[in-house]
């Protein structure tokens, strides 16, 4: 086994570490920390299954952004179903037999590497055009979207330019998961996707990119509209009054 | 009216979204409170020597009470989706009047001081350090947010920069950094009893006064209880509407509604005030503490029911906060919240609105309305903010909107809706709220108030409205003074209840 193939082994167990680690501790103090008043931006729905509506709107849809800024949400929107569709497509790569319903999404998955660039793309040129965006985007923004944007262009190489030996990368990623290790294909784009991914997965516990378990923790988007029904305390509020 | 030190906004039909002016509102300084203001509320009464390590502690205990301020924290894009939400950037085009602007002013420091890249990466990610220019920064950029939640309606993640706001006031708040304006209000609600500083003797002066006047007018006693013990009604409203104008037409209104209605109802002299500005600095103590007024007066008065009246942010303190924080409501079981489950009455929602209680006399066909009464104004509806985006009316959500909207139609001939993207959730502030409304920001006031000035003026040249309908004292206060800048008269402004009060037609019934 190379060194290269050695190298990304190891690099692929810390980034799994860190990101799975690092989430769940986020999510633990998010869902940890209390929220001690009543705060859904109403209107809001008064059961927790309108809750559950409201939220899966928010996050199938992205309803409050269409409200906001059609540009934002066409090209956000984009991106992120594109993005789901490619990650599944990826599924085949740590599956085996690979499961039938992933193997009828690859043609989809593919294309969608293609608008997942595209809206990346348009996604970055507003953060210069537009000078508002422009004024809010700090450094790491910019080199978010630049990570994003690789990932997609080298593995787009990889499929339609230089076609890597994905037989083999799939058993490599396979004997990742079994502790039973394979060589990686010696191939550059392969190995910037590779980095640029793992990449990934180390920052997002430490950055914006905790929109994504934040969403679901959003007092003024989940919680039920009904605070003349049920008292709602925290705990440490209810220490005042005893 | 002295001519302004500041160009007045000119309306659009359709205000365009203005070009950045970095620094346009930078000039504006809110006044620091005073030691002893400071002192009456528990906060030191000046900037101590270590004044940041102080705040940076702060910030970590905030952090670890409200999940909105980490989730929020944490969570931005800076998609920009928001950026032209804000009545106060759209009024003044300073980029830090933009919501996630506004955020990051305080997102700045957290990620200095609370991540990890912010420690190991500033420049990176956008981290400062806490220095005195980035606090006086604060002081002045979180003294221009309303806490309208105009902004939360918009983002993705619902961040509501209001939060934020309230937040960073708290901190400044805790290293001696008050607002005048706010400290000096909540201190005269403890030891007089509201806002206004109106002390109990003043307050039995007045309404005595206010029944004279509806006797002249009505011919029928139409009376102002002051805590009568045994009422049905505890009335708790914001102390404007003792005196202020257009505000005492609608407690008139309101008076008149419960006599049509044989409704026994009171005022309190202890709980003379519905405003609860303890909201506005973000300090749960001094909520709490304001709050308590309420339950301590519905108790002693042995009432069956709280009501509120016109107030915006004292409607959401009192729908949203109250049960929590008094125990007005249903399923608390400390000691007072179950005092007050056996004493209200469960057939009523407790708290309820004025608006509420109308409404449902009005559907019931308990008042006599003329109509007509109204026939020489063409109406318009403003949604204040904290009704519409913080609170609810009726049974089914949205009722903020429907129920005063009702109202109206049931009192006037003439109702014209402002356009939709100013109206309901989407309304725009009035620029004084959030504890705002103080002289020394009359720019900002002004600047604010442009986008549903502009709103306004399209409804006045097309429709001929003359009267903007409200249900918020501070709405209504900041208004009056500034619709001369934009040409109205202070006269279109007033009360849902000052039209209920013109409509309706007392002794009819008899
Ligand atoms: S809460 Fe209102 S005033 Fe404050 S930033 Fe948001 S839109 Fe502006
Ligand atoms: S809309 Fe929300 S996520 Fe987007 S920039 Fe504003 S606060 Fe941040």
């Amino acid at each position: 086994m190379s060194a290269a193939s050695l190298f990304f082994a190891l690099l692929f167990y810390f980034a799994t570490v860190v990101l799975v680690a690092g989430v769940a501790a986020k999510v633990y103090e998010f869902a940890r920390t209390p929220a001690p008043l009543k705060i859904p931006t109403t209107p809001a729905p008064t059961t927790t299954f309108g809750v559950v509506l409201r939220m899966a709107r928010e996050i199938a849809f992205f309803e409050s952004l269409f409200k906001s800024n059609l540009w934002i949400w066409v090209f956000g929107w984009a991106f992120h179903f594109a993005l789901l569709l490619v990650l599944l497509r990826h599924l085949r790569y740590f599956t085996e037999p690979v499961w039938a319903w992933v193997v009828w999404i690859q043609p989809f998955g593919m294309y969608a590497g293609f608008a997942m660039a595209g809206a990346a793309a348009c996604l970055w040129a507003r953060r210069f055009l537009v000078e508002r965006i422009r004024y809010i985007s700090t450094p790491s923004d910019h080199l978010m979207i630049a990570l994003l944007l690789g990932i997609a262009a080298s593995g787009l190489m990889m499929k339609f330019v230089t076609r890597t030996d994905i037989v083999a990368v799939k058993a490599f990623f396979l004997g990742l998961m079994r502790f039973d290790w394979q060589a990686l294909p010696a191939d550059a784009p392969l190995y910037v996707h590779l980095t640029l991914v793992a990449g990934l997965m180390i920052v997002f516990p430490f950055s914006k990119l905790l929109h994504a378990p934040g969403v679901f923790f959003s007092p003024t988007r989940n919680q039920v509209d009904d605070p003349r029904e049920h008292r709602h305390l925290a705990p440490w509020a209810a220490r005042l009054d005893a | 009216m002295a001519a302004p030190e500041f160009a007045v906004p000119v309306l659009e039909e359709f205000p365009a979204v203005p070009a950045l002016q970095p620094g346009a509102m930078a000039h504006n300084k809110p006044f620091v409170a005073s030691a002893p203001l400071n002192g009456a509320l528990g906060f030191p009464g000046e900037l101590p020597e270590d004044w940041q390590p102080r705040a940076i502690a702060h910030m970590g205990e905030l952090l670890h009470k409200y999940r909105s301020l980490r989730v929020f924290l944490d969570s931005c894009v800076h998609c920009g989706a928001c950026t032209d939400k804000c009545h106060y950037f759209l009024g003044t085009g300073d980029p830090k009047n933009m919501p996630v602007a506004r955020q990051d002013l305080l997102r700045s420091v957290y990620r200095r001081y609370f991540t990890l890249p912010g420690k190991l990466f500033p420049a990176l990610v956008g981290a400062r350090d806490l220095t005195r220019e980035v606090l006086d920064d604060w002081f002045r950029y979180f003294n221009e947010c309303s806490e309208c939640r105009r902004c939360s309606v918009f983002c993705p993640y619902g961040i509501d920069t209001a939060e934020i706001t309230m937040a960073a006031r708290e901190i400044l708040d805790s290293v001696g950094v008050g607002h005048k304006y706010v400290n000096e209000i909540i201190g005269k609600v403890h030891k007089i009893g509201n806002n206004l500083g109106l002390p109990g003797p003043a307050l039995h002066n007045t309404v005595e006064g206010l029944e004279e006047d509806m006797k002249d007018e009505t011919g029928e006693d139409v009376r102002m209880p002051v805590d009568e013990a045994g009422a049905e009604v505890l009335l708790v409203t914001p102390s404007a509407d003792f005196f202020a104008e257009p505000h005492v037409y609608s407690l008139i209104g309101y008076a008149k509604v419960f006599h049509a209605a044989g409704i026994r109802w009171t005022l309190s002299t202890t709980a003379s005030e519905a405003g609860n500005f303890g909201m506005f600095i973000g300090n749960y103590e001094q909520l709490h503490k304001v709050a308590g007024r309420i339950r301590q007066a519905a108790l002693e008065l042995g009432v069956k029911r709280v009501v509120v009246g016109e107030c915006g942010h004292a409607w959401r303190v009192a729908y949203s906060f109250w049960n929590t924080l008094n125990g007005v409501g249903a399923g608390g079981d400390d000691h007072y919240a179950q005092l007050l489950q056996k004493q209200l009455d469960p057939r009523y929602k407790q708290p309820s609105h004025i608006c509420e209680v109308t409404w449902d006399l009005i559907r019931r066909g308990a008042l006599t309305l003329d109509k007509e009464a109204n026939d020489h104004r063409v109406v318009t509806f403003h949604d204040s903010c904290n009704v519409a985006r913080a609170s609810r009316m009726g049974d089914v959500p949205g009722g903020q909107f429907e129920i005063p909207r009702a109202i109206i139609r049931a009192v006037a001939n003439h109702f014209v809706e402002m356009a939709p993207g100013t109206t309901h959730e989407q309304t725009f502030c009035c620029g004084g709220g959030g504890g705002l409304l103080s002289d020394e920001l009359i720019e900002l006031r002004v600047k604010g108030a442009m986008p549903r000035m502009a709103a306004l003026k399209n409804v006045v040249d097309q429709h001929g409205v003359n009267f903007m309908a409200m249900i918020c004292a501070i709405c209504k206060a900041q208004f009056t003074k500034v619709f001369p800048y934009y040409g109205f008269k202070m006269g279109m402004v007033g009360g849902v209840h000052q039209l209920v009060s013109d409509a309706i037609r007392l002794g009819a019934k008899q």
